[in-house]
């Protein structure tokens, strides 16, 4: 499903980034990107959704072929990818409902396709009742719920979640955590970079350890492996 | 594209508009306040530029017949002179019209000189078609032959002034040119800084899948209205001082060469401009501004 092969990524400011990596991860899997900090893990990431473009080597998500992907097709990419950040990027001026019902309008959705798509994947996280309130009214791990809701409203084959649960306390972390894991259920393949080893270690899944822009480790239902 | 997302887009763009409201009156305002310099300055110089060219049509070319030429021959002189090209009118002032005229500007003394004693020519006044025709047209009325004395149109005075006219109409065109520009630089940037403030807005879209002409309509139709509000204002504005000064000036005009340009056609054309460089400043300059942020 996704396969990366000998990836370089350097910056023009003489980063490199990405020192040939390889790996793949097939449909429905739940990966942990773990690693200290600076390690490539962000940049391994992005270059999932073309956020970054690698300097060298192929990488393929489902049948795109992300080395040779005009930047006109990324956003068709982008709708087989949801997304889901440290810091939520919800659209502020929008509400709860239309942050969610945006990235069905982007796809052209008949609007009353996106009415109940909507409401449905805003009751899996659990806030149809908040749907009419804007982001700003929401704590920290509902404003993230949002965000899930937003990334898999289009059904998406892969989530990307690039720290979920960086912001929030324990206890809010672990909702989300098992959100993530329901998601994972119904067949989405989850890839989720974080630096919370007592989630890692619990919950346990494959985890890469990206170091020095390689994979150092990969371990199916491995340990977070690294001193907090 | 189909019509709900048309729909779609327009409705964006004016929610848009509206929540951010602080923005949108900020971006109008600078469209208003440029467009209005912009419009005025025109109005001043096209009308500079239309005096400029009264000016020059003043000039005509004086033909002095000889003095004891016959009437028949005057008459022949008229032909003649009709035969030349680019002449617009021929007008004949007998010579005790001219003395008329003489002592309409210098004083009646000179009715002393009436009757035969009358030291002036009958003169042809040749009114060419257009001023860089006066001295071609002065050159061949005085190679018809000995009826004609003298012939004169200013000469060197008039070239001068051909000259002056000629640079005050190239000042006026270079300063609306750059007018313009300064317009649609402060326009676009004006809609940059609004733009720039929704940049996380734009990448989120991006994000999320938005194709860049689904992100680019909303941005378009709403710098489209903006321009289109913005101008609606200088236009007002300008057409109403026009018109008032267009009126009084006028009166004081009347019986002289000189005249304003007419609101029609041409307020009518300067509220055209300015509208369509509105609409398509504030289109074009959103379009450009969210390039850059459409990169991700």
């Amino acid at each position: 499903m996704i396969e990366m092969k000998n990836v370089y990524k350097k910056y023009p400011n003489g980063i490199t980034a990405i020192n040939g990596l390889d790996v793949t991860i097939d449909q429905g899997e739940f990966v942990y990107v773990v690693g200290p900090s600076g390690a490539g893990k962000s940049t391994f990431i992005k270059m999932i959704y073309r956020e970054e473009m690698p300097t060298k080597g192929t990488v393929k998500v489902g049948e795109f072929d992300l080395m040779n992907l005009k930047n006109k097709k990324i956003p068709y990419l982008r709708r087989h990818v949801g997304v889901v950040f440290q810091d939520f990027k919800l659209l502020p001026r929008l509400t709860v409902f239309e942050n969610v019902a945006y990235a069905m309008q982007v796809v052209n959705r008949n609007p009353k396709q996106i009415q109940k798509r909507s409401l449905e994947v805003l009751d899996l996280v659990g806030l149809k009742h908040k749907a009419r309130m804007f982001p700003n009214e929401l704590s920290g791990g509902e404003q993230q719920r949002v965000a899930i809701a937003r990334a898999i409203a289009n059904m998406p084959r892969v989530l990307i979640a690039d720290e979920p649960t960086g912001n929030l306390d324990p206890e809010t972390a672990w909702g989300i955590m098992d959100l993530l894991e329901e998601i994972n259920n119904q067949g989405t393949t989850i890839i989720m970079a974080t630096h919370n080893s007592e989630i890692v270690n619990r919950v346990r899944h494959r985890v890469l350890a990206v170091e020095n822009g390689r994979i150092a480790r990969d371990q199916e239902r491995g340990e977070y492996g690294y001193e907090n | 594209m189909k019509i709900r997302t048309a729909g779609r887009h327009i409705k964006e763009s004016f929610k848009s508009i509206i929540r951010n409201g602080w923005m949108t009156f900020a971006a109008v305002s600078a469209v208003a306040i440029t467009l209005l310099l912009v419009g005025s300055l025109i109005a001043l110089l096209m009308n500079v530029n239309k005096l400029a060219s009264d000016v020059e049509e003043d000039v005509s070319v004086r033909v002095y017949v000889a003095t004891g030429t016959e009437e028949e021959e005057r008459e022949a002189l008229r032909s003649d002179l009709e035969e030349i090209e680019n002449i617009e009118e021929i007008e004949f002032s007998s010579r005790e019209d001219e003395l008329e005229n003489v002592m309409g500007s210098y004083g009646e003394e000179f009715g002393l000189f009436e009757g035969d004693d009358n030291p002036l020519h009958d003169v042809f006044i040749l009114n060419t078609a257009a001023p860089e025709f006066t001295a071609e047209v002065a050159e061949e009325a005085a190679a018809i032959g000995p009826v004609v004395d003298d012939v004169n149109y200013g000469g060197a005075e008039a070239d001068r002034l051909f000259e002056i006219m000629e640079t005050v109409r190239n000042i006026g065109a270079v300063i609306i040119i750059a007018l313009i520009f300064t317009a649609v630089f402060l326009i676009s940037n004006t809609i940059r800084i609004t733009i720039f403030s929704r940049r996380t807005e734009i990448e989120i879209m991006k994000l999320v899948g938005a194709t860049n002409w689904f992100i680019r309509w909303p941005f378009l139709i709403e710098g489209a209205l903006i321009g289109f509000v913005g101008a609606l204002i200088p236009v007002s504005i300008i057409s109403y001082l026009y018109l008032s000064g267009f009126d009084t000036l006028m009166g004081y005009l009347s019986g002289t060469y000189f005249g304003l340009l007419p609101p029609n056609p041409f307020l009518i054309q300067i509220v055209a401009l300015l509208l369509t460089i509105g609409v398509v400043i504030g289109s074009i300059g959103s379009s450009l501004s969210i390039r850059k942020f459409l990169k991700v």
